[in-house]
């Protein structure tokens, strides 16, 4: 399959652009971001709490097969606007990173098509560099093979 | 957070740079290596372990002696830094398309 998500993230900034187009009608796009029972299928994590409106706020746990929590992350949402945008903070809990802001854009490409471009923000550069390795560094993405192989080298 | 022991960890130490730069242009020896550097032997190896571990370097035992090596493979890797990441998300929008295009609204 074409990779179709592109990265943008220039040396020395402290912010990066994340862009993918879709082959869904941008209001299935953004339902997908609103709608909790469905972030929870793509982001596989579970979702606590979403208020899908302006001045919301959100939270998202991920636990381990045995329980433990592994992986919890909440946010403010500072303006919702169906179908348009969604402007709102991330911060993992237990993590060194602090708040970081995000600016999500759905646009609609043609009726079956539409492009999503997040802007994310972090305090630091030095912070969004770390942020941009963490995948690499702890092996996230356990479904990517390669990824997969390189984590098992680091074990 | 414990992070794991990663590529990035053991580039991000100058002395570490140094000794990938040295056995880069050729293969060596712990003593040789140690014999470039103002630094304790044991820190040295302790450095050489890192590396090692982190599979930057390869050890290759010839005779009594064991020759450490430069994996230029495990390099790439490090240049390669933000794949994993835009891997991340390519699953994950990956998903989220196939999820939404058998959407069915609840009437």
């Amino acid at each position: 399959m074409a990779r179709k998500t592109q990265i943008h993230a220039e040396d020395g900034k402290q912010e990066l652009t994340i862009t993918r187009e879709f082959d869904l009608p941008v209001d299935l796009l953004f339902k997908a971001y609103a709608e909790a029972g469905i972030v929870e299928q793509w982001m596989g994590t579970k979702v606590l709490k979403l208020e899908s409106r302006k001045h919301g706020s959100y939270a998202f746990e991920t636990s381990d097969p045995q329980g433990n929590v592994v992986f919890r992350a909440n946010g403010v949402i500072h303006d919702f606007v169906p179908n348009e945008k969604i402007i709102r903070t991330f911060e993992m809990e237990n993590a060194p990173f602090g708040p970081q802001m995000e600016f999500l854009e759905f646009e609609k490409r043609t009726d079956d098509t539409s492009k999503l471009t997040i802007q994310i923000v972090y305090r630091s550069v030095a912070l969004r560099d770390q942020m941009l390795q963490l995948p690499f560094a702890q092996g996230l993405n356990m479904a990517h093979n390669r990824l997969q192989e390189i984590v098992n080298q680091l074990k | 957070m414990n992070l794991r022991r990663d590529v990035f960890q053991a580039i991000a130490d100058p002395t570490r740079r140094a000794i990938l730069l040295l056995v880069a242009s050729q293969s060596m020896t712990a003593g040789a290596i140690a014999s470039n550097f103002d630094t304790a032997r044991p820190t040295v190896s302790k450095h050489l372990q890192i590396l090692t571990e982190c599979e930057l370097l390869e050890q290759e035992q010839n005779g009594r002696e064991i020759y450490y090596h430069f994996n230029a493979g495990k390099m790439k890797e490090v240049a390669d830094f933000i794949e994993p990441f835009r891997n991340m998300w390519d699953d994950r929008f990956n998903k989220l398309e196939t999820i939404m295009k058998n959407y069915k609204p609840e009437k």
